[in-house]
């Protein structure tokens, strides 16, 4: 559970910390074992977390990203692993009263559980919401097996 | 300054769980400046209401996975974001204006104009 635990909203100094004593309500999330801990976590959250699942042939990799343009993103697929990473805020200095959004540099690393196409790999990014679709290579896709009847 | 009531992350209702997003709040000579990370939101739907003192921001999110889509890893759930913030009245609320981009609600919360300096006169009998 290294990469995924209840977040708790942060402030920066010592102002008050918000606690969320709701861990129940994130017992339908999980950590996989395909994910790696982030470089940074935002409050004890992985930033960006990720959604992974399977579907007609292809893998799809969801990250919350708000804030961040296509060109603050930087997406790799080399050696069975796709790598996410790119640098939110602009680190000026203010006078902040709560600050609970993270920011700088962040990492994830998600080993691929099949081999892809790297060629046909398409990502979106619509209202902070980034979008990676992977093909699975033709040699991962299933194939039927005639059966031989004699 | 601008503090906000005790929120749950996350709260059950009949429509699904509603998240509480991360914000930051800072401020600037004139104003008062609240980001709220509300990705996925469909911006012509947020609603921000101001009443007693309160603002709610409520941002409805449509759901991106079928009810039966096998996550391999899961991290995040989808739902529509929501929360309430106590206003002092430092802010003017009648100018509060909000925008929203990449996934990021910003609102401007401007300062009331301070109280003029006054003379007190006294009378002396």
């Amino acid at each position: 559970m290294t990469a995924l635990r209840q977040q708790s909203g942060q402030t920066n100094g010592n102002r008050n910390v918000v606690r969320n004593p709701f861990d129940q309500l994130f017992q339908n999330f999980f950590a996989s074992p395909l994910l790696e801990s982030s470089s940074w976590t935002l409050g004890q959250r992985a930033f960006p977390p990720l959604n992974l699942w399977e579907e007609n042939d292809f893998l799809y990799v969801e990250a919350e990203v708000p804030g961040l343009k296509m060109d603050q993103l930087e997406i790799f697929v080399k050696d069975g692993e796709l790598t996410l990473h790119g640098k939110r805020g602009d680190a000026q200095q203010r006078e902040y009263h709560r600050r609970e959004r993270g920011q700088g540099a962040f990492q994830r690393v998600v080993k691929l559980p099949f081999e892809i196409d790297p060629e046909k790999v398409e990502a979106t990014l619509v209202d902070g919401v980034l979008n990676i679709k992977l093909p699975k290579a033709e040699a991962a896709k299933p194939r039927k097996i005639e059966v031989k009847c004699s | 300054m601008t503090t906000e009531t005790n929120a749950p992350v996350a709260e059950e209702t009949r429509q699904g769980p509603v998240y509480t997003p991360h914000v930051d709040i800072y401020e600037v000579e004139d104003e008062l400046v609240l980001q709220a990370d509300m990705p996925g939101v469909t911006g012509s739907e947020i609603d921000i209401r101001f009443e007693d003192g309160m603002l709610t921001v409520h941002g409805p999110v449509k759901p991106r996975h079928g009810e039966k889509t096998r996550f391999l890893a899961r991290e995040y759930g989808v739902g529509d974001f929501r929360r309430t913030f106590k206003v002092t009245e430092m802010v003017d609320a009648s100018r509060i204006t909000a925008e929203y981009t990449a996934g990021v609600l910003t609102l401007h919360l401007p300062k009331v104009e301070a109280a003029k300096p006054r003379k007190i006169s006294v009378n002396v009998n």
